[in-house]
This record gives C-alpha cells, sequence and structure tokens, in this order.
C-alpha cells in the first residue's frame, strides 16, 4: 500500500473522483468542519495567541527533546509505568506482541492511534492470533470494511450513513442484530452495545497519545466517546502507542494545545473527554490497569531534528490542513495510499518512507497555502512540499519528459531576444486556432487542460509587441508635433 | 503626463517597471495596457523593459538552478526602477516573498533581492496601498453584478483581500456579489493544472459552482492564470458568467476586448 508505482495516485484519483458516495462524504468538509472551525477561532479572541504559544512551546521541546524524553521516562517509571525505545515500527510491533504475550492475550480493545495504523498494528496482531478490536465509532466502522482510515481525526469520513448502516446489518446481523437502522443515534448505540462487551473480553488495551507529560510522566487522549476511557481502564494491561515529538513540559503546557486542538480539528471548544493517565493502578485505586506501558516510536522523526523538517514535528494533528486542502477534498484519503494524508501527510510521508515511493505526494498539491493558513502550530506546509521537490528533482528523481520541458523553456525564458520572436509566432499560431470561439475545446499538446476545460485563445499579439509599437507611434508623434 | 507624482525632492517622476508576466504578455495583453494606464493615472511613469518569466514554473518544480538563473534577470532588468508592479499576486509573490528564499545561502544577490522584495507590488496593492488612489482616482464604469476570487498566492503571500474591492466599489454601477469560500483555490494551481488534470477540473468545478450561485455576470481576479481556469470551466459548462481581469473593469477597458474565452468576431 505505502510504496506506490509512478501515477497511482492519478489512478486512485480518478476513482475517487468518480465515487458518488466518497463525493457525498466529501461536502462535510465544506459545509461542516470548515465553517466550524472558522466559529469555534472568531469566539476565541486570544486563539492566535494561543497558537502563537503552541509554536513556541513544540519549537522549545524539539530544541532539547533529549531532556523531556528523559525527564517523561524517569517520571513515568516512577509512578510504576514502563517506558520502551522503539527506532523503527517492526521494534514497536514486537514490543507490542511481547507484552501482549506475558498476559496471553486473545484479544485487544484499542482507542484511536495514528501511530499504531503507521505501525501496521493490526494486522501484525492478527497475524499472531491477537484479535484486535477499534473502539473508536469510526476506526470500528473502517476495520468492519476492513479499510485504511482516510482522514487523522475521522477515519471514516469517507464512508456515507447508508453505507454505514449497510456495513453494521452485515457485520451485527449474526450477533442478533437483523434490522437495519438509519437513525445515527440508534447506529452508534447498537455499536456501543456490541462494543461494550469486548471490552471485558480484552487482555490488553491500547491506545495513542495526544500528548505526553514530562513533568508527570504521564499520557492524555482526546476523544468524543468516552471509548478511550473504557480501553485503557477495563484490561489488565494499558499499552500507549506513541511518538517522540508528542512529548510537553507540563500538564499547563497540554492545555495550551487542548484548547486549539479540538477547535481547529472540528470546531468544538473541547473533546467531550480529555483522560489522563498515570502509571499503574494504585492501592486504593477504584480501577486501572495493573500495568502501563508507553511505547515510543522514533520511525524517522530524529532524524528529522535539526533541518528544515523539524517544523513538521510541532504537528498537533488537528487535520485542518487536509480538510481545508481543495485536492484533498476532491480526491479524499485513501488516494494518497498511505497512513497520513493531505498536506501533513504529502510532507510527512517521504520522511517517514522515503522520498522515491511517495514523491508524487508533493507533487499533488496546487501549494495554495490554504493549509499553513489554517494551521494552528504554523508549518510551512507549501514550503516543505516544495523542498520535498526539490530535493527529488537534485535526485534525479523527476520523469525525464518533465526535466526536459523545464530545461527548454527556461533555455528560452533566459533569453529574452530569443523568447520575444517565438513567442509572437506561437501566439498567433493559436489565437488563429481559437479566434472564431474566443477559446479551444481541443489542443493536442494540452489534454490535461481540455479534456475538462476550454482553453481561451491568445488575443494575437503579444504585450510586449504591442506596447512597443505603441511607444514607437508616440515617438513619431512627438516628432512630427 | 500633467499629474505625475514626483520621487521624493528630485521632482523626478515616479518610475514604475511594469513585469505583465508571462501569461498576460502572450494571452491577454489588454490586462497590460489597462495596468499601464491605471499606473499612470495614479502619477507615475510606466515602463516596460524586455521580460519573460518570473520562474516560478521551475521553482514550483524542484528546478531551483533555473529558478535562480530567471531570478537574477529578472532582478537585474527590475532593480533600477522606484517601484516594480505586476499585474498577478502570484507573479509578484513570487519576487516578492520567494525570492529572498531562492538566494538564502548568496549574500550578494539575496540583498539584492531583498530590495527588489521590497519594493514589488500586485497591481490593486499597489494602487490602493502605495498610490493611495481613491474613487476621484479612477474613471470607470461597469452596469452589472461582478463577483470576485481571491487568487491564492496574492491573498496568503501578499494579503491582497480589501485592495481589489475598495478600488471596485469605486466603479460606477458596478454591484459586488460575494461567493462562498472565495478564498478557496479555484484548482489552478501552475504547472498543476495539467500534470493534475482531472483534479484540477474538479476543483474549478466547485469553484465555477460557487460563482453561478451568486447570480453575477461578471467574474473578476487579479491573476491571469485563475482566471483562464475558472473562464475555461465556465465555457466548457456553458455558462454565460463573463470573466475579466479586475484591470480592465478599473481602467474601463472592458469595451477594448471581449471577455476571456469568448469570440474576437463579433456577431458570433
Amino acid at each position: 500500500m505505502e510504496f506506490m508505482k509512478p501515477g497511482a495516485f492519478k489512478e486512485n484519483a480518478n476513482v475517487a473522483m468518480a465515487d458518488e458516495n466518497l463525493r457525498s462524504a466529501m461536502t462535510m468538509l465544506n459545509g461542516g468542519m470548515i465553517p466550524n472551525r472558522q466559529g469555534a477561532v472568531d469566539r476565541l479572541p486570544e486563539f492566535e495567541k494561543l497558537s502563537q504559544r503552541g509554536r513556541e512551546l513544540k519549537d522549545h521541546v524539539l530544541a532539547h527533546l533529549d531532556f523531556y524524553l528523559e525527564k517523561f521516562e524517569r517520571h513515568c517509571k516512577a509512578s510504576g509505568g514502563h517506558v520502551h525505545w522503539c527506532s523503527t515500527p517492526e521494534d514497536a510491533r514486537q514490543a507490542v506482541l511481547k507484552i501482549c504475550r506475558s498476559v496471553n492475550a486473545k484479544s485487544v480493545t484499542k482507542g484511536k492511534s495514528m501511530i499504531a495504523e503507521e505501525i501496521h498494528l493490526n494486522a501484525f496482531l492478527e497475524q499472531h492470533d491477537i484479535k484486535p478490536v477499534e473502539t473508536d465509532l469510526g476506526e470500528y466502522i473502517i476495520q468492519l470494511a476492513e479499510e485504511p482510515p482516510s482522514h487523522i481525526i475521522g477515519p471514516a469520513i469517507h464512508k456515507t450513513k447508508d453505507q454505514v448502516s449497510d456495513l453494521f446489518l452485515k457485520h451485527h446481523a449474526k450477533l442478533g442484530r437483523t434490522e437495519r437502522q438509519t437513525e445515527p443515534q440508534k447506529m452508534v448505540n447498537e455499536a456501543r452495545e456490541i462494543l461494550r462487551r469486548k471490552y471485558f473480553e480484552a487482555e490488553v488495551g491500547i491506545t495513542g497519545a495526544n500528548y505526553l507529560i514530562a513533568e508527570t510522566g504521564s499520557s492524555i487522549i482526546v476523544t468524543n466517546e468516552g471509548n478511550g476511557d473504557l480501553t485503557q481502564t477495563l484490561p489488565k494491561i494499558h499499552i500507549v502507542v506513541t511518538s517522540l515529538e508528542k512529548v510537553v513540559p507540563t500538564l499547563e503546557d497540554a492545555t495550551t494545545f487542548l484548547r486549539i486542538l479540538a477547535r481547529s480539528a472540528t470546531g468544538q471548544e473541547f473533546s467531550a473527554y480529555t483522560t489522563i493517565s498515570t502509571g499503574a493502578r494504585r492501592e486504593g485505586d477504584a480501577d486501572g490497569p495493573e500495568e502501563y506501558h508507553v511505547i515510543l516510536l522514533d520511525n524517522g522523526r530524529s532524524a528529522m531534528l535539526g533541518g528544515e523538517l523539524q517544523d513538521m514535528l510541532r504537528c498537533i494533528r488537528c487535520g485542518a490542513c487536509m480538510n481545508h486542502c481543495p485536492v484533498y477534498q476532491s480526491v479524499g484519503g485513501h488516494t494518497y495510499g498511505t497512513v497520513y494524508v493531505g498536506p501533513m501527510g504529502a510532507v510527512l510521508s517521504p520522511a517517514l518512507l522515503g522520498v522515491s515511493g511517495t514523491r508524487h505526494l508533493p507533487c499533488a498539491s496546487t501549494l495554495c497555502g490554504r493549509c499553513e493558513q489554517v494551521c494552528p502550530v504554523s508549518i510551512p506546509l507549501p514550503r516543505l512540499l516544495r523542498q520535498w521537490r526539490e530535493r527529488s528533482f537534485e535526485a534525479g528523481d523527476v520523469p525525464v519528459a518533465e526535466r526536459w520541458g523545464l530545461s527548454i523553456w527556461a533555455f528560452f525564458a533566459k533569453r529574452p531576444w530569443l523568447y520575444g520572436p517565438c513567442a509572437r509566432l506561437a501566439m498567433r499560431g493559436l489565437a488563429y486556432l481559437g479566434r472564431k470561439q474566443g477559446r479551444m475545446r481541443k489542443l493536442w499538446f494540452a489534454g490535461g487542460w481540455t479534456r475538462g476545460r476550454d482553453l481561451p485563445a491568445p488575443e494575437g499579439q503579444t504585450f510586449q509587441e504591442r506596447w512597443a509599437r505603441e511607444k514607437r507611434k508616440e515617438q513619431r508623434k512627438k516628432v512630427s508635433g | 503626463m500633467a499629474n505625475e507624482t514626483s520621487n521624493g525632492s528630485s521632482g523626478a517622476p515616479t518610475n514604475v517597471g511594469l513585469f505583465a508576466t508571462c501569461l498576460v504578455d502572450l494571452f491577454r495583453p489588454t490586462v497590460g495596457f489597462a495596468a499601464a494606464h491605471l499606473i499612470e493615472g495614479a502619477g507615475c511613469r510606466v515602463h516596460v523593459p524586455e521580460q519573460t518569466c518570473c520562474g516560478q514554473p521551475a521553482y514550483n518544480s524542484g528546478d531551483r538552478r533555473h529558478a535562480q538563473q530567471i531570478a537574477r534577470q529578472v532582478i537585474e532588468t527590475f532593480e533600477g526602477y522606484d517601484y516594480v508592479v505586476l499585474p498577478s499576486g502570484s507573479c509578484g509573490g513570487m519576487i516578492a516573498v520567494h525570492y529572498p528564499d531562492l538566494f538564502a545561502d548568496d549574500p550578494e544577490w539575496n540583498r539584492r533581492a531583498r530590495a527588489l522584495s521590497a519594493k514589488t507590488f500586485e497591481l490593486t496593492a499597489f494602487l490602493a496601498d502605495v498610490m493611495k488612489l481613491d474613487a476621484a482616482g479612477l474613471d470607470a464604469e461597469y452596469d452589472g453584478t461582478a463577483t470576485y476570487h481571491d487568487a491564492c498566492a496574492g491573498l496568503r503571500e501578499l494579503g491582497v483581500k480589501e485592495q481589489p474591492r475598495e478600488l471596485l466599489a469605486a466603479v460606477e454601477d458596478l454591484e459586488l456579489a460575494e461567493m462562498a469560500d472565495t478564498d478557496a483555490c479555484c484548482g489552478f494551481g501552475g504547472t498543476f493544472c495539467v500534470k493534475y488534470g482531472e483534479i484540477s477540473t474538479d476543483i474549478v468545478a466547485r469553484k465555477t459552482a460557487n460563482v453561478v450561485k451568486t447570480g453575477a455576470d461578471l467574474l473578476l481576479a487579479g491573476d491571469l492564470g485563475c482566471l483562464m481556469n475558472i473562464a475555461g470551466r465556465l465555457k466548457r459548462e456553458g455558462s454565460s458568467v463573463q470573466v475579466r481581469h479586475v484591470a480592465e473593469v478599473l481602467a474601463g477597458m472592458t469595451e477594448e476586448t471581449p471577455p476571456i474565452g469568448e469570440s474576437f468576431e463579433d456577431g458570433s
């Protein structure tokens, strides 16, 4: 899935754009998430200041990442937790497996975790006869559909309500739910009742973390369904699957991000649940796991420190960049073929997976800049996309036709004395072709344009040509006058 | 010109280098004349030195070396003027925002790029912010309803948002009807529009739907790339909405040439 052939992005995009269900689901963005975010931002006068503070905090942590991670580890251990440092996805998977095996786990419940997606944990656990059960409603839906997430906060955003009704009927019928539900509340209740049993069967609960708190050794998750709380408190063991850059110095610092995260993501003031986990269950605690493990994944992140890509590590995974991206809105998340999608995915994926299999991602952008504008931690996404394009170009990883095209164009652009006459000739030709209609419906070398649009015809003469003639006329008038 | 503004105490006129941009030079010279007319109307002297492109196609394709070569040529050509004005936020942003970046490792060219950046303006921003042009300085009328598309680079790199609207408010009989998501990309994106033609078409179809919903009979913007894209799609959809560069309306030159993508032959 992750290493695509050149051209696969376009093929996926064409399939996606022809999918009426996807098109209807994606109207959620312009019709809901975008205005909701704007409303939430407008209602909080200090949003800009918080956002600035968040950016500074992240930059500070990234400059002292070793210090804060070691501090986190110390405090996590002091509260009875375990920290597992993992360089690669394989290290992380093995660490999870070892913990699961220590209690002979047959099933694990999972809260939403993008790092678990990044290391493809579900498939790995299944290979080892451990059944992962997604408890976040969106993740549950795509698990039933056997699909990857298409959005980092709304994994099933590409599904319409009708498709979910069908999925539930298909999978829940064998559990005695033979009536097709179409009311959203009834659908949620049905999923909830079915999932409720799973929490008690699982030996291990796996969640992600939105933040790791260095001063307390805690992890924080935010959810809207409360599924995370049940996932991490009911089973014997709680495993937090997370990555290096999630650490923040203090609990108070985390509140800065909490205030901008939900607003940027869904336009909520705050997520419905914000849960802090610190260590294992202590004597006298009403509930909680017997063991608390934190899997700290690097997977290429430490290599991003100190370079231009470091800015990407500020990302708080709100998804605003993809919600506002014109390309994402058209093609949806699956077209990208990677776990992280949209603008943040197009910048992050080449860093995590290598640029050779992912060079199409930074190219598939209009560089319109709306992603950077709405990013709550001001990641210069267009600049980073362009930087990947430069790296592929320098590595010679660009189609020959494109390279030649650019060279020929540059040859003329650098020689105005040659460019002028050639441009005049070419425009006369084009103007002749389009004179009658004022536009062309077809042009053999511009099929990419003319398949869905007409090409407006040029006026005929170039501006510089006409300007020079006007000036000569003025000169003559002056002389003769 | 009688109303030329002077540049400092020397009494010399304010000299503006007009960078028409390659698309205007090739496809729509009228926009260049409209820009020149407006800049002269604001009291400046307009110069059009020999020019080609700002280098953006190379820059956005990752071809930094060619982008630098072309940028050096543009800097040499235009650095002698008091201001550089472009009827495009995209090419204006290239010079004002990206040229200094292109020479981040070259102190001498970086200095020259920053100096040029400081005096480079998108047309409507130059007229409204620098020349403080107001209603009295414009002599234009358009009897109809227009809607304005905020082209991305002008909006987000140069802060062009209110300036064209302020100027359009001074056009007699023109009514402005804002469209939904006016700040959303039209899908042009330079070479993106041909490299990813289908996606680009899908994006512009969202834009034209919003244009048509306003009921306006004229779509305006400040970038010819976006305008050709939106006009091309509107025509393909069979829409009667006309498309023009904002400079054509502000300069009162709508009689001089048919709207973008419409026949040059009378009566057809």
